[in-house]
């Protein structure tokens, strides 16, 4: 029994090759009936995210054939020269290709550290091979092993708490102030990237309502149509700052457009109800001097990505407790394999065993004329008692002690010094 | 003439209690302990890893403390032969079981575990001091009668939630004073949202002011029933009356233009210290009628 695993990710491929080579749903099951057809593979996998394409698989006879064997079927697959797309590819074996799956599912392979929806992708191409019955019982052991792990590193750890990007590092401050966001609303000054991002997360928490307001009339139209927005018209600062509890503002100007005059009469428009501005304006859009007024926090695009680089320092430390549950989860994924395989290779050996004797009887009983045929049945009778003897003791050990299926680290020599004898003759 | 009424000495009760406090089983006190400890651990994992399960414990083991308290206060009550709030110490450990009772309501109330590992620790305080100090001299003829175990208990609730919330509110102050400097140290994700911390720490005050004053007007009626007169000037009242008007004041501005938010939190602080002084100054010096709270 042996994992492969051929795969790229965003370390090894640029992004137009990872885009060549992602499966649909339907193209991994496809892929996992072609495998199996094929006799490449007995149980398969797709794993396919926008950051990687990994294939895992139970080959059917021990060969290092059959990782070059996916690997051609990949590039066949996606009609992708071998050439171009080998150089991408890494192979992984048993131990290492457990290793890398819980490292991705523990979020430790991810572009961003610890992000969390790599656990729900993971899972998501678990149910579906599971479903479509490509997988079986080493790979349904195996993901629901890494299952465990991403869930341990995620409850365990600090990987994936903190926001990493500065639209996240703004959308959680926020909540620090007002708690859950679904009865508040925010405003967006001007427009940007990074501001198109804090409203898409915005919406992902939940936010009430959203206001656009921008110089441009016919930009300020557009986006409050693709924000779902309401319109406010340019320069009306009374009106537009007593609803919106988050403003975000980009706008592109050489003087402050939030001076300490408009913001003070916003925050008696709104009693001072407390006000978290995200300045995300270069140079900023926030006039310093407003910083002090009471009730009013003010982050600058400086001031998150400070946050945002804490946090990812704060993030790194957390590796080593991670890589630790991974550890801990190989372990257990290892012993449960090798038992199962010992089990296996107990009976192998006792029917093997039994061919054996009924061979080793057959050549010599002829010698042994003199004998009364109840007694050679007797003598057969003797024989399979020892042999039953010799065999059972162990097979019983086996299967009861645990310390002792994990000294037993290599079921592959066992295989081979009892079991391939015969071959090698 | 009933403030002397307290303090009649009488030699063979005396003798009595000495005799059972040797006998004053310390068992509930050993586990009441063990569960406020595991209570604050949890918690305070909770804080720092945001770990569901440590916060589930924290409130699990609050809850298996309460109990154990409850009954560490009923061995001592009997091996004492007298009610809790009888002595400075059994208040204490009264006060702490209402604090925990209270803090426990605001967090099944308002869904949020992050203040448990602040609010634990004067938990655990109030438990130690009241059970681990030595009982001396205990004031005979205790007060009698349900009108006044209302009045003393919820007095005494009305205390716990006024400290719940002063410890809120501190909590409020630092949290929005790293907020408003940018200065965001590891333990402010962890802190529950501003706007939550001010709505928990006004229904903490609005607790704590309706008990104070349904308490004091039943400290009125017992006072009239053994008396035959409602009023008698004692500086506790004026105080009492004074607590409770800064905390009314307090549910008024929290909501307004120019108090909402931090000066809101300081008044909030400001209000405990005038509690504070009333336990010492005003009961210890002032006060005839008053002992403890």
């Amino acid at each position: 029994m042996e994992i492969v695993l051929v795969g790229l990710n965003h370390r090894t491929a640029p992004l137009e090759l990872r885009e060549r080579v992602t499966f649909t749903t339907d193209q991994a099951r496809r892929a996992a009936a072609e495998l199996r057809s094929r006799g490449l593979l007995e149980e398969s996998l797709v794993l396919s995210t926008c950051n990687r394409s990994e294939l895992y698989g139970v080959p059917p006879e021990t060969s290092h054939e059959s990782a070059s064997g996916l690997s051609s079927f990949l590039s066949e697959f996606h009609s992708i020269r071998p050439d171009v797309l080998n150089v991408a590819l890494y192979q992984h074996y048993d131990r290492a290709a457990v290793r890398h799956l819980f490292r991705v599912s523990a979020g430790l392979d991810s572009l961003l550290l610890g992000e969390a929806e790599i656990l729900g992708q993971v899972r998501e191409a678990y149910r579906f091979a599971h479903e479509y019955g490509a997988t079986g019982p080493v790979l349904n052991r195996l993901f629901q092993g890494a299952l465990e792990t991403g869930k341990r590193v995620r409850s365990e750890t600090e990987l994936g708490t903190r926001p990493m990007s500065v639209a996240a590092a703004g959308v959680k401050l926020a909540e620090r102030i007002f708690g859950k966001l679904a009865e508040r609303s925010a405003l967006v000054l001007g427009a940007g990237t990074i501001s198109e991002q804090v409203v898409s997360t915005l919406r992902d928490r939940g936010i009430a309502h959203l206001y656009v307001m921008n110089r441009s009339r016919d930009r300020a139209q557009t986006l409050a149509t693709q924000f779902g927005a309401r319109l406010i018209e340019w320069g009306n600062w009374d009106s537009a700052f007593s609803a919106p509890d988050v403003v975000v503002s980009s706008v592109s100007s050489e003087e402050p457009v939030l001076t300490r005059a408009i913001l003070e009469a916003a925050m008696a428009a709104r009693s001072n109800r407390a006000l978290f501005v995200m300045d995300l304006g270069v140079p900023r859009n926030v006039d310093p001097s407003a910083a002090d007024l009471y009730n009013l926090y003010v982050y600058n695009i400086e001031n998150l990505t400070e946050i945002v680089e804490q946090n990812r320092a704060a993030r790194e430390s957390e590796i080593p407790r991670a890589e630790a549950i991974v550890e801990e989860h190989i372990g257990k994924f290892l012993s449960w394999q090798a038992s199962v395989e010992l089990v296996g290779l107990v009976d192998a050996l006792r029917s093997r065993i039994r061919e054996e004797r009924a061979a080793f009887i057959r050549a010599r009983i002829d010698s042994m004329n003199h004998l009364a045929p109840s007694d050679r049945e007797h003598v057969e009778d003797l024989m399979d008692e020892l042999l039953e003897k010799l065999l059972v003791e162990p097979a019983t050990r086996l299967r009861g002690e645990k310390e002792l299926r994990r000294k037993i680290q290599n079921v592959e020599a066992l295989r081979d010094l009892f079991l391939s004898k015969k071959d090698k003759r | 003439m009933f403030a002397t009424s307290f303090s009649t000495p009488t030699p063979s009760l005396s003798l009595r209690y000495t005799l059972n406090v040797t006998t004053v089983p310390h068992l509930f006190l050993f586990l009441t302990l063990l569960a406020y400890a595991l209570s604050l651990g949890s918690y305070t994992r909770y804080l720092y890893t945001g770990s569901k399960l440590a916060g589930r414990l924290g409130t699990i083991f609050l809850g298996l403390g309460l109990v154990a308290h409850y009954f560490a206060l009923l061995d001592r009550s009997r091996g004492l032969n007298t009610v809790p709030y009888h002595d400075l110490y059994g208040s204490m450990s009264l006060f702490g079981w209402l604090l925990a009772l209270t803090y426990l309501g605001l967090e099944f109330y308002h869904r949020q575990r992050s203040v448990g590992a602040f609010v634990v620790p004067f938990i655990i305080v109030f438990f130690l001091a009241a059970h681990l100090a030595t009982v001396d001299r205990l004031p005979p003829a205790p007060a009698r009668g349900i009108v006044f175990a209302l009045h003393v208990t919820l007095s005494i609730l009305a205390y716990a939630a006024f400290a719940l919330s002063f410890v809120l509110s501190l909590i409020y102050l630092a949290e929005n004073r790293l907020l408003r400097n940018r200065k965001l140290g590891e333990v402010v994700w962890r802190l529950p949202p501003l706007d939550l911390l001010e709505r928990m720490s006004r229904s903490s005050v609005l607790i704590g002011v309706i008990s104070i004053a349904i308490g004091t007007a039943l400290g009125f009626i017992w006072v009239d029933r053994l008396t035959g007169q409602y009023w008698y000037y004692d500086p506790k009242y004026v105080v009492t009356i004074l607590v409770l008007l800064l905390y009314a004041a307090y549910l008024q501005l929290a909501r307004t233009t120019t108090w909402r938010g931090a000066r809101a939190s300081r008044l909030c602080i400001f209000n405990f210290v005038v509690v504070i002084l009333s336990f010492t100054v005003v009961n210890l010096y002032l006060s005839n009628t008053h002992r403890y709270f």
